[in-house]
């Protein structure tokens, strides 16, 4: 067993030392290193949310001589509602309908620089900014007008964007603010209005996206058309580390339409009048690209032996010693998953103008201001030559081909000077070259006492980077694959509470004595970067197997268990809320049914979440029917709640793809998941029948960021669910297939 | 020389023939509800009608439309005058990045005009072909069940 073990850990080695050189040997190092998040140092940390790195009032929010109000956020919408969510916060608290603003999302030159719009942080940080902000602005959009009318603030109301006095005059912002500079610094205390008194935020406002995208309005960066637009196209190497030997750019250079043909080192691409010819052109110069290939990738069917074999830093972020019963009973387990992609229904695309000595780029990049610094690095320009504009695009779920493709634009776009260039990648091409989900891979061993009660959780986990964003140049596929190519930064983990692998790794049960390892990896064979969730979505499969096979051994009720070792009052309410909704202690075994419950508060520091879910396993096939879910959710304040059941619902139908049938297909010689043929993903034929989310309403209290709070959950409670339902406990994701059948 | 008749009307295009009705409609026609999802008729993002049967708008040249009816999600209606599907797919929110979505529609749509009151099993089983990755479905469903049942007699 143990000779095994270290045989396997030496070829681990090996191979990995193979793809360690293969990437670390690249030709020049890059120049500057960016803060990870690249955003602006904290001026005054007892400031709300992103108040406190961006303070002046006026950085959010501006009124115009004509009263007409501009609300400013650097968060951009990724397919959430956030948009909508962020004005209604905004409306709210100045006192002005929310369709008379001007809401201006992600620009690095007019909004302000909040770095990433990552890890359900919007509401959170923009929202709490936003939200004071405004309040603040209104009292002194007050004051100004109780100065003109010589009456005591006091006295004024306000309503619609107006200042009202108990005479009946009226005052519109713009006429208000005249003498009054909102060019200062927000205070520490706000004049916020009582959350009894909201009537936007608490509000279904419908989402003000969605009328365009229904009826083929402008909606995303794909639907583009500027004057003298050219489309490219480019040719990515077969597979990571190929070398370009040779390709037939002048056949393609006479091809209908064709204005460009460039090469630059390992970096392909056309650019072409038409989108169609750029396509042809590109198809035809790919299939005339000769190269060298790199370095193997391991074997896909023993990747967690080779991932764990790699260097890596261990971090203890918990450890936790206490006197405590005996132990009566110790299980042991290792859970594992696949890589996972991104899936985005459209492929990365972005539109780039360089003119007159200005770059703007036209991107559905998380960051605009992180992608403008590694843009200006990679293009050699002032940072204030850079101009990134967010334009929305098909959902993300983290970092996908988003921000290569900007950079790809902007190449291009300064080989046709004055002309926008418009790129958008091909199928295999954003499937081939995004940075994937980690596989990842973690081993729990939990004691219970005599009295039934956990006594000690050692739990390890092992996992590369989720966050890859730029960062610097070097982080962008394009400038890797230059003839003088830039270099990635060094990986770095992501610090707890938010954590990254190691997100939602200590549980939030109360346990005398835990200790949990985080065992990073910073150089893995296969790229890799942030996706919904980061680790927290098999860190919680893990989590809540194991209260529920724990449960099991001490022979009570997984709920029961769970309440057992809970001391969170709102931990406990979603547990309880979510039991009784589903009702749980009314569910009747079934053949082939399972039943699975499972909870998770988002990084434990933001929405709780608690699930339930019943499955039905078709034994012939291995099938696995989803047959309804009931979910309960406190996320603080809601500010949208159509929008947050929204978001619920689609993160338990997305982590049930991942957790039911993801994996991303891979040989030595490359990604072979190039379509959804070679990654399949939920269809209507695997939906359930029936979601159901109950919200809890919490007036008043801090927004908790809830986005990707239920994939965490969703993968403890199917996982329970099929060990209830086939008797046996299951520990590698993806779950259903033919290892089912019975 | 191509003539492509879109939502009733009729157009020449100095087109190669064997262009996909994708990249007519969306760069010759500037119409931007079908979308670029896989090019291969895997996920649906393309989806319009030809002569009322749900195409693959990625997969289908414009050769092949030649005399006959193709409808795209800007034929249903507009943000001012939403048809039945469009105004449904809104009061159901049924979106979330919403890149999927009019080729969602336009499925659904193909369905109704054969079969005005499908169940939902039948609703999901015609739906099988078009992917969302946000996990919208289940408003999807309710959207167009709505439309399904309202126009009951």
């Amino acid at each position: 067993m143990n000779a095994a073990t270290i045989d396997l850990r030496r070829r681990a080695v090996m191979q990995a030392g193979a793809l360690v050189l293969g990437f670390t040997l690249l030709p020049r190092r890059a120049l500057a290193e960016f803060n990870g998040m690249g955003v602006p140092p904290v001026a005054n940390k007892d400031l709300a949310g992103s108040l406190q790195r961006t303070p002046m009032l006026d950085a959010w929010i501006k009124i115009a001589a004509d009263g007409k109000v501009t609300v400013f956020t650097g968060k951009v919408e990724l397919g959430t509602g956030v948009r909508t969510a962020l004005l209604q916060v905004a409306a709210e608290q100045l006192d002005v309908a929310p369709a008379a603003i001007h809401f201006i999302t992600g620009d690095t030159s007019l909004t302000p620089n909040e770095g990433f719009t990552a890890g359900s942080h919007t509401m959170a940080d923009s929202g709490t900014a936003l939200l004071n902000a405004a309040a603040q602005v209104r009292a002194l959009v007050v004051q100004g007008a109780a100065a003109q009318f010589k009456l005591d603030a006091a006295t004024l109301k306000t309503s619609n964007g107006q200042v009202i006095a108990p005479d009946g005059r009226m005052m519109h912002y713009g006429d208000a603010v005249r003498a009054v500079d909102l060019h200062r610094a927000a205070q520490v205390r706000s004049p916020l209005k009582p959350a009894r008194d909201y009537s936007v935020i608490g509000q279904s406002l419908p989402r003000v996206d969605i009328p365009a995208k229904l009826t083929g309005g402008a909606a995303y960066v794909q639907d583009m058309r500027l004057p003298g637009m050219v489309h490219a196209r480019v040719v990515r190497p077969p597979a990571y580390g190929a070398r370009l030997l040779s390709a037939d750019a002048r056949a393609v250079a006479r091809m209908p339409g064709v204005l460009k043909v460039h090469v630059d080192g390992n970096y392909l691409a056309v650019i072409a009048s038409d989108e169609w010819q750029a396509v042809q052109a590109m198809r035809t110069l790919s299939a005339s690209a000769r190269w060298q290939r790199g370095p193997a990738l391991p074997s896909p069917a023993n990747i967690h032996a080779t991932l764990r074999a790699l260097p890596s830093q261990d971090i203890v972020v918990e450890d936790k010693k206490a006197k405590t019963g005996k132990a009566v009973l110790t299980l042991k387990h290792r859970y594992t998953k696949q890589y996972v992609l991104h899936g985005s229904i459209g492929p990365s695309c972005s539109v780039a103008l360089l003119e007159q000595g200005d770059m703007t780029v036209w991107t559905h990049t998380q960051g605009v201001y992180p992608l403008r610094a590694a843009l200006a690095e990679l293009l050699a320009m002032p940072l204030d030559d850079v101009r990134c504009i967010h334009t929305e695009s098909a959902g993300c779920y983290g970092q996908n081909g988003a921000d290569d493709v900007a950079a790809d634009a902007a190449l291009l776009a300064r080989v046709l000077p004055g002309r926008p260039v418009r790129v958008q990648l091909m199928r295999d091409q954003e499937n081939q070259w995004e940075p994937y989900a980690p596989a990842m891979s973690t081993q729990l061993a939990a004691s219970l006492d005599a009295e039934g009660k956990i006594c000690d959780w050692q739990y390890e986990l092992w996992s590369g980077s989720h966050n890859e964003r730029p960062g610097n140049a070097g982080k962008l596929i394009p400038a890797q694959l230059l003839a003088r190519p830039f270099v990635p930064s060094p990986s770095q983990p992501m610090p707890m509470p938010e954590g990254g692998g190691d997100r939602n790794a200590i549980p939030l049960y109360t346990l005398p004595q835990a200790k949990v390892v985080n065992h990073f990896l910073p150089v893995t064979p296969l790229r890799t970067s942030a996706m919904r969730s980061l680790g927290a979505h098999i860190n919680l499969f893990a989590i809540e197997g194991m209260m529920d096979d724990l449960a099991a051994a001490a022979r009570t009720d997984p709920v029961a268990f769970r309440l057992r070792h809970m001391d969170d009052p709102r931990a406990r309410e979603v547990m309880e809320r979510a039991a009784t909704q589903f009702g749980w202690n009314q569910r009747k075994r079934r053949r082939d049914h399972g039943f699975g419950f499972a909870f998770g508060q988002y990084k434990n520091i933001m929405a709780y979440v608690a699930l339930a879910v019943e499955i039905r396993v078709e034994r012939s096939t291995g099938a696995v029917h989803i047959v309804r879910v009931t979910a309960a959710v406190d996320c603080g304040q809601g500010v949208n709640p159509d929008g947050i059941r929204n978001q619920v619902e689609g993160g338990i139908l997305q982590s049930a793809s991942w957790t039911l049938y993801e994996k991303l297909q891979f040989t030595p010689d490359g990604i072979t998941s190039v379509d959804w043929a070679s990654y399949p993903i939920m269809r209507y034929s695997n939906v359930p029948d029936k979601v159901d989310v109950v919200l809890i309403d919490r007036p008043g209290a801090p927004f908790l960021g809830v986005a990707e709070a239920a994939q965490g959950p969703m993968a403890g409670a199917l996982g329970n669910a099929l060990a209830d339902a086939t008797g046996k406990r299951w520990f590698d994701l993806p779950l259903a297939g033919p290892q089912l059948m019975r | 020389m191509s003539t492509l008749t879109v939502n009733g009307v009729r157009h020449t295009l100095d087109i190669d023939p064997a262009t996909p009705l994708l990249y007519a409609l969306r760069n010759q026609l500037e119409l931007n509800g079908a979308k670029f999802g896989c090019g291969m008729g895997q996920c649906g993002a393309c989806t319009v009608l030809l002569d009322g049967q749900p195409v693959f708008g990625c997969l289908t040249p414009v050769a092949a439309c030649e005399g006959r009816q193709v409808r795209t999600i800007e034929g249903l209606g507009s943000a001012d005058k939403p048809g039945k599907l469009q105004a449904s797919f809104i009061k159901h929110q049924a979106a979330q990045c919403g890149y999927c979505i009019a080729g969602m529609v336009m499925r659904a749509q193909a369905l109704l005009e054969q079969h005005p009151h499908p169940s939902e099993t039948q609703i999901r089983t015609h739906m099988e072909p078009n992917l969302c990755r946000c996990g919208t479905h289940m408003r999807i469903i309710a959207a167009i069940k709505e439309v399904a049942e309202g126009s009951k007699p």
